[in-house]
């Protein structure tokens, strides 16, 4: 391309592709049925999303509006631009028995016994609040007033900010970079590194992704835009971009059984403190204060913010995982590998590992390319924090609580799905005997007789440690797939006919 | 050694008997699309020397593509294919199976046309067609081995003491002890390690000589390749300009029909079906490369490897109907989405090499460049293109090819005399 790509309409992007919203200490997911479609579609069409231009101060409160293809269909929007969006989306999280294998969503995990996001329970839309400290009531109360007449509000998920996950590790420290400025060229080329500098398509539709192409999309014929609100596809400027600055967004909603966990740590670590906070460390992949296993290195990992030294670090030290085992929470999330297995950089040297003629190199080549499994994630707490001390002391083993994961990607089959079913469910992964990850993991046998439910601590010199019949951890409870659609794409639809 | 070999059975199916035969593949599962190793018509358990099998209806819903190049959509018949990976000589793995389930290979070949009672071995060899290209992961690794490495492997991995090793000398008292308990263990015949039988004389002469006829027959073609590079070339461009690309979402349902059968077990099946470009030029070119993938699958990549591909057991292409069209098959481990992903990101100019000679393949540049690499247009052709397949057995369910060489070595450690310090606290690391 030899002119500058075009500029990034921030305008037109819900703001949670670009912020955290960390500053808005308060949440909360309104899960939403559609009872009257065009009051629906009325209410759509004025709502005051924030979008995700950079404002001092901050807006005090935010409005986000995410819609399932359930609810794109319950609007009244034509069935050929619903079938235009991914298959995942169209047919939703729990939509079939095969991809509920591929999550892991069996057993305790099984969507029939979902709070929400299965069957009847498919919501038609979510609506996020978030708000600085003491801003949400108000806001609630205004936006559920408006909603009454559309919407029937089937679930609030209440939700709150901390720096630590419910099981007391800090969380939230790893995130692609997103390309915002829209450095990255537009081509298919081989990277040889780990980049966490990651292409803007991979999180929104309409702009090229790490393959340098446009995700698929419904795109419309102009005469199907009569007001011309939607924007052109960069990629087909004969057509108008239905999905352009919009996102998929995943919610999960993650039961987490705190006391369940650190007691059984205890019970490994034989009532030891320090061992038990070892181990807790190598199935997370960070000690409790977020700090990495592996020592940080000169990585590039722009967009590490604030703790660079948390997130400039990758596993090329570590083929064993001696350091940090292969099956720890966050090396399966985000292995940081390159699209090639380290190696020298000659023509003669990469030819040879192109064609897997270097086994030291093949020995490092079983995990994917992590570029192209990614995910922006935007999840909150829920309810009420139990500290480790007090999960092992026994109180809260009743607490309902847990984390809704949020997480926005452009294609969920080949991002969300791929992450969960090829990285963290797998019994496999990078070369394991079998074992799923340690935190998430629904502890199902593979088959008779073939358990999942354990942890291996690769030692040097000796056979690895193993951790057997852990219990599960977390419980999936609740989820769906949204499309948070650009802010002139939800206006289109607000007029879907 | 033991090579392994592959059977492919293909016959037409009998008009207006596909759907009876359907139902009948269906009883012979236990989950959808998984054999029963026990089921009344195909026994497959029984057979030890069999390592992966299938039975799956060649129905192309893709034939009509051809219409796109300006040639008519060809009459033809859906095909019942058999497909097997064995130990051993594939005609003594069928003379094996038609010996013990005569009876269930009749029940099912009557619904093909041509069979009409006939003796079940002579017909199965009669259209046991030849492979254009066969991989084999691990050249020579059977069945038996398979199963006695993973049971050593268990029997050591309950035994072992997981407590750090303290010096050299620990390591290798902690080695010798396992020896100790695996010989315990062997002689009151809780474990088997069956020596690998001699390698058959005639295997190596036929590699040797197949070798050397494909580097001659190379050779004599060079020259010729190289005086008409430039009209090949300019030839290949005007195609690759020209091709129609044929990349439609795939229909929901029939998606949602291949997702059913799949992610049952570690390892998945995968069958994929399709018209070669019409011309010449295609023609040809396809079949040099899989003369070349042969060759290479061959020679080159047998033992754990197809170019940066670690997750492929068998796979074969095979040509159909005067090579008009493709059959391409294969077992791998991990789900559908990691297969593709390997495609995509590991060996996308191996697969335009072949796969770009299908009609309707995301276009190409140079041959390997572009294609698979177009992501989304290349998911779409080959969900597109691929068939459910009824029945897939796998004789060793659990497993992926890294756990069988991770085993594999396990056991060569365990059966090496002396090592250093060094190699018994690695072999250690193993378990």
């Amino acid at each position: 391309m030899s002119t500058a790509p075009a500029a990034v309409e921030l305008d037109d992007i819900q703001g949670l592709a670009r912020f955290a919203y960390k500053n808005h200490t308060e949440a909360v997911f309104l899960l939403l049925r559609i009872t009257d479609s065009a009051a629906a579609r009325a209410w759509l069409g004025r709502a005051a999303l924030t979008d995700a231009v950079s404002r001092e101060p901050p807006p005090r409160t935010a409005l986000q509006v995410a819609l399932t293809s359930e609810g794109l269909r319950a609007l009244g929007v034509a069935a050929e631009i619903v079938g235009a969006f991914s298959a995942e989306f169209v047919e939703g999280m729990a939509g079939d028995t095969s991809r509920s294998r591929r999550l892991g969503d069996q057993g305790a995990n099984d969507p029939s016994r979902w709070r929400w996001g299965s069957g009847e329970r498919v919501p038609h839309a979510a609506v996020l609040l978030y708000a600085l400290p003491g801003q949400l009531q108000g806001l609630q109360q205004s936006i559920e007033a408006q909603l009454r007449e559309g919407f029937e509000i089937t679930d609030r998920l209440a939700t709150h900010m901390g720096n630590t996950e419910p099981f007391g590790f800090v969380d939230g420290i790893s995130q692609p970079e997103v390309d915002w400025n829209r450095r990255r060229p537009v081509k298919d080329a081989t990277q040889y590194s780990y980049l966490n500098l990651s292409c803007l398509g991979e999180y929104l539709l309409g702009y090229p992704n790490e393959y340098g192409l446009y995700t698929p999309r419904p795109l419309l014929k102009p005469d199907r835009d009569a007001q011309r609100i939607l924007p052109r596809a960069e990629d087909a400027p004969g057509s108008c971009d239905l999905g352009r600055n919009g996102s998929y967004l995943v919610i999960r909603q993650l039961r987490q059984d705190v006391s369940g966990f650190w007691q059984a740590l205890d019970r490994y670590a034989r009532g030891e403190a320090s061992a038990r906070e070892q181990l807790a460390s190598a199935m997370v992949g960070r000690r409790l204060d977020g700090q990495p296993l592996m020592a940080s290195t000169s990585v590039d990992a722009p967009g590490s913010d604030a703790q660079p030294s948390l997130n400039t670090f990758d596993y090329s030290a570590d083929p064993q995982g001696l350091r940090c085992p292969l099956g720890a929470h966050i090396r399966r999330t985000n292995p940081r590998n390159a699209d090639l297995p380290p190696g020298g950089s000659g023509i003669a040297s990469r030819l040879l590992r192109i064609l897997g003629l270097n086994r030291a190199a093949r020995e490092q080549d079983l995990v994917p390319s992590t570029r192209f499994h990614r995910l922006l994630r935007r999840g909150r707490k829920y309810g009420v924090a139990v500290t480790p001390a007090q999960a092992l002391a026994g109180t809260g083993a009743a607490e309902d609580l847990g984390l809704h994961f949020v997480c926005l990607n452009a294609n969920i089959q080949r991002q969300f799905e791929f992450l969960q079913s090829a990285w963290l469910m797998s019994a496999k992964f990078d070369g394991l005997r079998a074992e799923s990850d340690p935190l998430l993991g629904n502890r199902l046998p593979l088959a008779p007789g073939v358990p999942t439910d354990r942890f291996t601590l690769p030692q040097a010199g000796g056979p690895g440690r193993s951790l057997a019949g852990l219990p599960q951890f977390v419980t999936v409870v609740g989820g769906a797939y949204f499309f948070l659609p650009g802010i002139r794409a939800l206006r289109f639809l607000s007029g879907a006919r | 050694m033991t090579p392994q070999s592959q059977f492919t059975v293909i016959a037409a199916v009998r008009a207006g008997r596909a759907h009876a035969l359907r139902g009948l593949l269906e009883s012979m599962t236990s989950q959808p699309g998984t054999a029963d190793p026990h089921n009344g018509l195909v026994p497959f358990g029984d057979f030890a020397q069999l390592h992966f099998a299938r039975l799956v209806l060649l129905d192309d819903p893709t034939l009509g593509d051809i219409e796109a190049c300006g040639r008519p959509r060809p009459q033809l018949p859906v095909y019942l294919a058999f497909l097997g990976d064995c130990d051993g000589p594939a005609r003594d793995c069928l003379a094996d199976i038609a010996r013990r389930a005569a009876a269930g290979l009749s029940a099912i070949f009557e619904h093909c046309e041509g069979f009409g009672g006939a003796a079940v071995l002579p017909w199965m060899i009669a259209h046991d067609l030849p492979v254009a290209a066969g991989y084999v992961n691990w050249v020579g690794r059977t069945v038996l081995q398979i199963r006695e490495e993973h049971a050593l492997q268990q029997a050591l991995l309950a035994r072992v003491d997981r407590l750090p090793v303290t010096s050299g000398a620990d390591a290798q008292r902690r080695r010798r002890d396992l020896i100790d308990f695996v010989r315990v263990e062997q002689a009151a015949g809780r474990l088997t390690l069956t020596a690998p039988p001699p390698t058959p004389v005639s295997w190596w002469l036929a590699r040797i000589a197949n070798a050397v006829l494909v580097m001659a027959l190379g050779l004599v073609a060079l020259p010729f390749l190289i005086v008409l590079s430039p009209f090949l070339i300019l030839r290949l461009r005007q195609l690759e300009r020209a091709d129609p690309e044929i990349c439609p979402t795939p229909d929901p349902a029939a998606l949602l029909e291949l997702q059913l059968i799949e992610d049952l077990d570690v390892s998945n099946q995968y069958t994929a079906f399709g018209s070669v470009k019409p011309g010449w030029f295609r023609r040809w070119l396809l079949t040099l490369v899989l003369v070349a993938i042969q060759f290479t699958c061959r020679n080159v990549f047998t033992h754990g490897y197809l170019a940066r591909v670690q997750t492929i057991h068998f796979a074969r292409w095979v040509f159909l109907d005067g090579k008009t069209r493709v059959l391409f098959t294969s077992n791998y481990d991990g789900g559908h989405q990691a297969y593709m992903d390997d495609f995509i990101n590991k060996v996308a100019w191996g697969l335009n090499l072949v796969f770009s000679n299908g009609v309707g393949w995301p276009r190409t540049d140079w041959l390997i460049t572009r294609g698979a690499r177009r992501e989304m247009p290349f998911k779409y052709y080959q969900r597109r293109h691929q068939l459910p397949t009824q029945v897939w057995y796998k004789a060793y369910p659990g497993l992926t090819l890294i756990n069988m060489t991770r085993n594999a070595r396990i056991r060569a450690g365990l059966e090496r005399t002396r090592v250093s310090d060094r190699a018994a606290a690695a072999w250690l690391e193993l378990l």
